[in-house]
């Protein structure tokens, strides 16, 4: 059975490659040989994931060894998988999700001309995203790590013809190479520290690591996380990136991708366990985000953008969680497994209503629209409702429990993180609800706008292709928390993440904490109902707002902070470079010439273009190997 | 008189360098005595043919070489397993320069031509009949090729190609200063001369060759200031004397160390290394694209088996007192490519620069003292020449009516009129970033992991930062090619002839092959050590 695990990526592997080779014959049918393979893939998943469900949890975890990848004297690479709980949980969600996103695809992309290399790339992520999960070595996930991020630059920048598109492309790149260059250097490190880099003896022999560098390689783990992630201070590529087409936002920018930082945690957790200051600021990092997220989404028009924001809030609790250690890393990949389910459900709904409304995001045109798209505005209410924590819907299952494990923290952790992660909440259903009231409530104000291309809006029900995933997930939504909890989840996750631990005691008792979540969330709905909900919405954006408003809708400054801090010292550090290159040696040699008065003239006229200026340059360096050689030696 | 005693030759082992040195000459007399029109045919015949035999009795030689090499011709050349393997690459990406050479279906007679005059002969793309040299259309010289007629190709090329992959294989191979040092000049004069042969862009094209001369002399200066020093210290230009000197005397360091730093200066200018790198943006940009692939991917290979020779025999004993001044070059090399590289609009410089950056991860790769510091180098050479052979073959197909179209700005919006063109060029530029499944990948991988266990940890660490900045202009091409509009008079993809398509290919398979099944080429190029 193990044998079939390969065909997990090598399918979704080969759509893209059919997708990419077959040219416009494949115009007409690629697309469903896209979500064929996906789909294959994702069946595949479900008999590994029953074969395994079938052994005994000591046996879950298998490794299948494909070929030796690198192997040269020291370096031993292999290309493996590793088969247990935690990767079958990612396949069975990048598959599922990833299936229904497809199909969905067909339907939204029907008329794009691009379509059919629209599903090579959404094909080429699959199945770099299966091969990160899968991989049974840092190697492998480096590989996927590199293959999601290529794929996603590709779809962000996939309107070709949107200049926007391209600027959200390469800050997206920009971006997640810092926090690549970071996941790289901790690699690197556990290679010179055990000599190996599969992680069943990384995982056995981390103990023999010094502490030091135990907590350089969980804090530079978390860096690449942060990059993926869209975490603090790297979070500002993730709202840029909603310029790709909707799919992508839901499965690659909320469903799966983004979620890969929490999937290196909590795959890496022996490391985590070994050092509690490492676990601290994992913890830190996601409290700081899951805030910005709450708070700039609050502030957004752009519906799409809204959504993106909460998913970076969503991701800061799924990181907080890991953060927590053993009592949280099960608690993570659960709210990131009914994150998945709703806020896919939610981008595809979004979808829906911009492929009702020409694309439009803004909020402000919008109104009334549940009457017209009630299937839309159905799912899309269970999905909003399931992310708000409403009872027993799946957001307030996985959510809650993360809360509570922020509470049961000693000392301040208790107060801060819990605290923090309340207020989200209420914040959360704050901006949830205002997009409802804006989207599907109200006055039908786009009754008096043109859209964008000088037409009048025409809204109307999207096709079945698009509703049925939406219903899907919308299911999902409804059940998923109440589903995975009672199923055992945790006991589930076990061999691979350990034991999940009760944690007692804390800064509130435990009973108290649903209560507090679900009247913070109950008062958020409220003043949104009372700000939004009570009066018109203008169409245009009031300019003549509060402070903290304008702060927010600038993104808190994230992109002047990076401007200022990164941005002008590279550009200004670029311009010395060049001109050293280009002048400042050629300046060096004019003015030692003028020093020497007439008779460098001459010479300098026998000399032609800037040949004398390269030697220089040469006779620089030069003097600079032998005279440093000589210091070292002599000195 | 003492009678001289001539030294034992092994001839078996140094037969392919032989093979190549007596092929250019052969193709020199081809060159005298042939017809114009039969010349094409039977160089580009020869040269294959003699490269080729020269790669199948490397084959047979290294089926059966012993493991530890063998010093031969007077101990003059050291025929050891990483001398088979350098020899190896560069045969193979001299086979594919070489092709790149004789294509003459990109343009009409090749790239190559007599004369300024020349071009105007072929009476076809408007625009060059404003000749750089100005000459007057009226004293055509018409000696090569009727009006009409396609141009036959100028072909000193071949013998000059030859002569230069001989003295490479000789560079390779040296065991001693002096002969390194002949090597050396062997295998430059030709490529000086070969650098001013371009058709179009003559001015350019001279002027590249000139600056590269004069250079190139300066750094041979260098050199050979260098060898003078090393000989005083030592008494012996043999590397393993100058090892064992080291070791053993009491003798002022000053002359060891001194002539260190300017044999290293002299060879560190052939790799293209920052700061001694001001030739390569100019050379690679004036000289003919398929020469610039020839250097680019050959006279790297030689310049970096020549270091990694000098430095582990020579100096392998004495490396903690060179080792920190290598690493403000090698740290310096990256940035210098890396960040200029960004600023670039010329396609050509641009991948100069990025020679200049992967110069700099080479040169951390010959200053791990290891046996996998050499076989990470070996790898890494045959990985990034045949990436940087099939980019330029890439570049010499895009062209508008006056040559080449290298400015940035044309290649704009590339991949919507020729898919597959684009496609190609986004993998080998992935492959030049170092991104996972290319050999660019396994190549950084195992020169960054030598250079870890051999105590070089923060380099690894800058350079892990100096190519995460050189993945953004290689990106750069990337969003061009895909993400803009394309210019009103852009330029055209021509189809490639079949010569230039098997390069290309081959490039991008071996590319493709080194990220996934890089493992029996590091076994080669871990196979042995260098001999003394």
């Amino acid at each position: 059975m193990t044998a079939l695990a390969p065909l997990l990526f090598v399918l979704p592997a080969l759509g893209a490659l059919a997708n990419l080779l077959a040219g416009r014959r494949a115009n007409a049918w690629g697309h469903w040989v896209g979500v064929a393979a996906v789909v294959a893939s994702f069946v595949v998943g479900l008999l590994l994931f029953f074969e395994t469900l079938g052994l005994e949890p000591e046996q879950r975890s298998r490794e299948v060894s494909l070929f030796s990848w690198i192997s040269s004297g020291t370096l031993d690479v292999d290309f493996g998988i590793r088969l247990d709980p935690l990767s079958l949980t990612f396949v069975l969600l990048i598959t599922g999700v990833g299936s229904l996103i497809h199909l969905y695809s067909v339907g939204y992309m029907s008329h794009d001309p691009g379509r059919r290399r629209f599903f090579a790339q959404l094909n080429l992520f699959v199945a770099a995203m299966l091969i990160l999960v899968l991989g049974n070595n840092f190697v492998m996930l480096y590989l996927g790590w590199e293959g999601v991020g290529l794929a996603s630059y590709l779809l962000i920048g996939f309107y070709q013809d949107r200049p926007s598109a391209a600027t959200a492309a390469k800050k997206a790149f920009l971006m997640n190479r810092v926090g690549d260059v970071g996941l790289a250097i901790a690699i690197f490190l556990l290679w010179l520290e055990l000599g190996t880099l599969q992680y069943t003896e990384v995982f056995a022999r981390i103990g023999e690591v010094p502490s030091g560098t135990v907590l350089a390689i969980t804090i530079l783990l978390l860096l690449g996380a942060c990059g993926k992630s869209g975490q603090f201070p790297l979070q500002s590529w993730l709202p840029d990136a909603m310029e790709g087409p909707t799919p992508v936002s839901a499965l690659i920018h909320a469903a799966t991708m983004v979620t890969a930082g929490v999937y290196l945690i909590a795959r890496t957790n022996p490391i985590y366990n070994l050092t509690e200051t490492g676990r601290l600021v994992v913890a830190l990092v996601g409290v700081v985000t899951l805030l910005i997220g709450a708070i700039i989404g609050c502030a957004y028009d752009d519906i799409k953008k809204v959504l993106a924001y909460s998913t970076v809030s969503q991701i800061g609790y799924m990181i907080l969680a890991v953060g927590l250690g053993p009592a949280g890393y099960a608690l993570g990949i659960f709210h990131l497994l009914t994150h998945g389910f709703f806020k896919a459900g939610l981008f595809l709904g979004a979808g829906s209503v911009m492929h009702a409304m020409n694309d439009d995001v803004n909020m402000r045109h919008f109104g009334g629209l549940g009457r017209r798209m009630p299937i839309t505005f159905v799912t899309f209410g269970l999905g909003y409702l399931a992310l708000i924590g409403f009872p027993f819907l799946s957001g307030y299952f996985s959510k809650d429990a993360i809360i509570e494990a922020a509470f049961a923290q000693e000392g301040w952790q208790g107060w801060v993180f819990g605290g923090a992660a309340t207020l989200a909440a209420g914040l959360t259903a704050f901006y949830m609800t205002r997009l409802m009231i804006m989207t599907f409530f109200g006055k039908e104000r786009w009754k008096e706008l043109k859209a964008p291309d000088g037409q009048d809006y025409h809204p109307h029900e999207s096709p079945t292709t698009m509703t049925v995933p939406m219903i899907v997930l919308a299911v999902g939504s409804v059940f998923g928390g109440f589903t995975l909890s009672a199923i055992g989840l945790y006991e589930w996750l076990a061999p691979s993440l350990g034991e999940l631990q009760e944690l007692e005691g804390g800064a509130l008792p435990h009973a108290l904490v649903p209560w507090l979540v679900v009247l913070f969330s109950a008062l958020g709905v409220l003043v949104a109902y009372l700000l939004v909900g009570r009066r018109p919405t203008p169409v245009e954006r009031p300019e003549r707002v509060s402070l903290p408003v304008q702060a927010a809708r600038r993104d808190l400054y994230a992109d002047a902070v990076n401007e200022t801090l990164i941005e002008r010292p590279g550009i200004w550090l670029t311009r010395a470079l060049v001109f050293v290159d280009n002048r400042g040696v050629d300046g060096l040699v004019n003015g030692v010439a003028a020093g020497l008065g007439g008779s460098s003239g001459r010479l300098r006229r026998l000399q032609t273009g800037f040949v004398r200026s390269y030697a220089l340059s040469m006779l620089g360096g030069s003097v600079f190997v032998v005279a440093a050689l000589l210091a070292v030696r002599f000195a | 008189m003492t009678p001289l005693n001539a030294p034992p030759i092994d001839y078996g082992a140094i037969a392919p360098l032989l093979i190549v040195l007596g092929g250019a000459c052969v193709s020199v007399l081809l060159e005298a005595f042939l017809p114009r029109h039969q010349r094409w045919p039977a160089q580009v015949a020869l040269t294959v043919l003699v490269v080729a035999v020269a790669g199948v009795t490397l084959g047979v030689y290294a089926g059966s070489a012993p493991a530890a090499g063998v010093v031969t011709l007077g101990s003059t050349l050291a025929v050891d397993m990483p001398t088979l393997f350098l020899w190896g690459t560069l045969l193979v990406l001299g086979f594919g320069s070489l092709l790149l050479i004789a294509d003459r279906s990109v343009e009409p007679g090749g790239a190559f031509v007599a004369s300024a005059a020349e071009r105007l002969s072929v009476g076809a793309a408007p625009g060059t009949t404003t000749g750089a040299t100005g000459v007057d259309p009226e004293h055509v010289d018409r000696s090569y090729g009727a009006p009409g007629e396609a141009p036959t190709m100028q072909t000193e090329v071949f013998p000059f190609t030859l002569f230069a992959l001989g003295g490479m294989m000789a560079f390779v191979a040296a065991n001693d200063l002096l002969t390194m040092f002949v090597a050396l000049e062997v295998l430059s004069l030709p490529l000086y001369l070969m650098c001013g042969l371009a058709r179009r862009r003559r001015l350019l094209s001279q002027e590249a060759a000139v600056k590269y001369f004069l250079l190139g002399a300066f750094a041979s200066a260098f050199f050979l200031y260098g060898l003078a020093l090393l000989y005083g210290y030592a008494g012996s230009v043999r590397l393993s004397a100058i090892a064992e000197a080291a070791v053993g005397t009491d003798r002022s360091d000053a002359l060891l160390f001194g002539g260190l730093a300017l044999l290293v200066v002299g060879l560190l200018f052939k790799g293209s290394v920052g700061p001694f790198h001001t030739w390569t943006p100019d050379v690679y940009q004036g000289a003919p694209t398929p020469v610039t692939a020839f250097m680019a991917a050959c006279t790297k290979v030689a310049a970096f088996g020549a270091i990694a020779r000098v430095l582990y025999v020579a100096f392998g004993s004495t490396r903690w007192e060179w080792r920190g001044v290598l690493w403000a070059v090698a740290i310096a090399s990256m940035f210098i490519g890396a960040v200029l590289g960004l600023t670039q609009t010329d396609l050509k410089r641009m991948i100069a620069y990025s020679s200049i950056a992967h110069a700099g991860f080479l040169l951390i790769g010959t200053m791990a003292i290891t046996p996998a510091g050499v076989s990470s180098t070996l790898f890494y050479l045959l990985a990034y020449g045949f990436t940087t052979l099939a980019v330029f073959g890439v570049i010499s197909l895009v062209r508008t009516a006056d040559g080449e179209a290298t400015h940035l700005s044309q290649w704009a919006g590339l991949a919507k009129r020729s898919p597959v063109l684009a496609g190609v060029m986004t993998f080998l530029l992935l492959a030049l970033a170092g991104i996972p499944l290319t050999s660019g990948f396994t190549a950084k991988f195992a020169i960054f992991a030598a250079a870890l266990s051999d105590g070089m940890a923060p380099l690894v660490v800058i350079a892990l930062v100096a190519s995460a900045i050189a993945a953004f202009f290689y990106l750069r091409i990337v969003v061009l090619m895909y993400f803009s509009e394309a210019p009103e008079n852009g330029p055209t993809v021509t189809v490639p002839g079949a010569f230039t398509t098997v390069t290309i290919t081959l490039g991008v398979v071996v590319t493709l092959l080194l990220g996934i099944v890089p493992t029996l080429v590091l076994d080669w190029a871990g196979a042995g050590g260098f001999t003394g």
